[in-house]
C-alpha cells in the first residue's frame, strides 16, 4: 500500500465523516464549520490528483468566501432550530433508503470491471498545472471565461439589489439634496409697498 | 496505487450523502443549500479525476466554471434567504406557502 493510497483513504474517511456531519448536526453553525472541513479535505484530495490550481481555488473561493458568507448569514439570522428539525426522524428512513438505492445503482453502473487497476498516467500538465489550465482557458475557452465574469457581475448586482431596502418614515438626511438646494427654494422674496410711519417727513 | 474508480466511488458516496441530506433536512433552507454545495463538490471531484486520468484539460476547465456558477448561486440563494427572513421571520420551508404550490 503506497503512501498516496494511505493518504487517499485518510482524506476520504475525513471527507465522508464531515459530510455526514453536515447533514445531521443540529446547529447550523456547526454544519457550516463541518462543511469547511469537507471542502478543505476535498482540496487535499484534488492535490493528490495534481490539480493544484483548482485545489487552491477551492480553498480560496469556498473556504474563504462562500463559507464565510454562509456563516455570516447563519449567525445574522436569529433562527429557532426546533421547528426546523421536526421532520428529521420521519424523513430519515426515506432519505437513507433513497441514498442507499442510488449508491447501489451507481456502483453497479461503475461496475466491477472498472475496479481493475488503471495506473495513474504521467501528469499531462507537465511541470505546472496552472499553466496547463490557463493555456486552455485563455485560448479555447476564452468566450466562456468572459461569460463567467459576466455571470459573477450579474450575481453581485442581483445580491445587492435583493438585500437593499429603503425604509420609509425615517428622518435621515440626504446630503445630495442638501447640497443641491438653491436659494430660490428656501427664501421667498415678497414685494411690499413701503409704508411711511407717522406724518410726512 | 490510486485508481480512477477510487475517486468515482468516493464521488458517488458523497453524492448519495448529499441526496440523503436534502431528504432529511427538508425544513431548513440553509442545510439544503449546503447539501447542494456538497453535491457540486462530488461532481467536481469526478470531473477532476477523469480529467487527470484521461489526460484531458477540459474536465478541469469545467470544474472552474462550475465553481464560478456555484459561487454565484450561493450568493443569490443567501440573499434570497435574507430577504425571506426579513419578510416572513422564518426559514422553515413548511411555512413558506404563500404561493400555494
Amino acid at each position: 500500500m503506497s503512501f498516496e493510497l494511505i493518504l487517499f483513504y485518510l482524506f476520504s474517511f475525513v471527507l465522508l465523516i464531515a459530510a455526514l456531519g453536515v447533514i445531521t448536526v443540529k446547529n447550523s453553525v456547526h454544519a457550516a464549520l463541518l462543511l469547511v472541513l469537507t471542502f478543505f479535505t476535498a482540496a487535499a484530495l484534488w492535490l493528490l490528483l495534481q490539480a493544484e490550481f483548482l485545489a487552491v481555488a477551492l480553498v480560496l473561493v469556498y473556504v474563504g468566501a462562500v463559507m464565510v458568507l454562509f456563516l455570516f448569514v447563519v449567525m445574522m439570522l436569529d433562527i429557532k432550530v426546533e421547528p426546523l428539525r421536526e421532520g428529521f426522524v420521519r424523513y430519515l428512513p426515506v432519505g437513507a433508503v433513497v441514498a442507499l438505492v442510488m449508491l447501489v445503482e451507481m456502483l453497479g453502473l461503475i461496475g466491477l470491471k472498472a475496479m481493475s487497476a488503471q495506473a495513474l498516467p504521467p501528469d499531462p500538465a507537465g511541470a505546472s498545472n496552472t499553466a496547463w489550465l490557463g493555456n486552455a482557458l485563455f485560448t479555447q475557452f476564452l468566450l466562456p471565461f468572459e461569460v463567467a465574469a459576466v455571470i459573477l457581475t450579474v450575481a453581485l448586482v442581483a445580491a445587492v439589489v435583493l438585500t437593499l431596502r429603503r425604509r420609509t418614515g425615517v428622518k435621515s438626511q440626504n446630503p445630495a439634496r442638501q447640497v443641491a438646494v438653491k436659494a430660490s427654494e428656501r427664501i421667498r422674496i415678497v414685494k411690499m409697498e413701503s409704508v411711511s410711519k407717522g406724518g410726512t417727513p | 496505487m490510486i485508481t480512477l474508480s477510487h475517486y468515482i466511488v468516493l464521488g458517488t458516496i458523497l453524492f448519495c450523502i448529499s441526496v440523503a441530506g436534502i431528504f432529511i433536512n427538508r425544513k431548513n433552507v440553509i442545510v439544503l443549500l449546503m447539501s447542494i454545495e456538497l453535491m457540486l463538490l462530488a461532481v467536481n471531484t469526478n470531473f477532476v479525476a477523469f480529467s487527470r486520468f484521461l489526460g484531458n484539460v477540459d474536465g478541469q476547465v469545467f470544474v472552474f466554471f462550475i465553481l464560478t456558477v456555484a459561487a454565484a448561486e450561493s450568493a443569490i440563494g443567501l440573499a434570497i434567504l435574507v430577504t425571506l427572513f426579513r419578510n416572513r421571520a422564518t426559514i422553515n420551508v413548511g411555512e413558506i406557502d404563500s404561493m400555494k404550490g
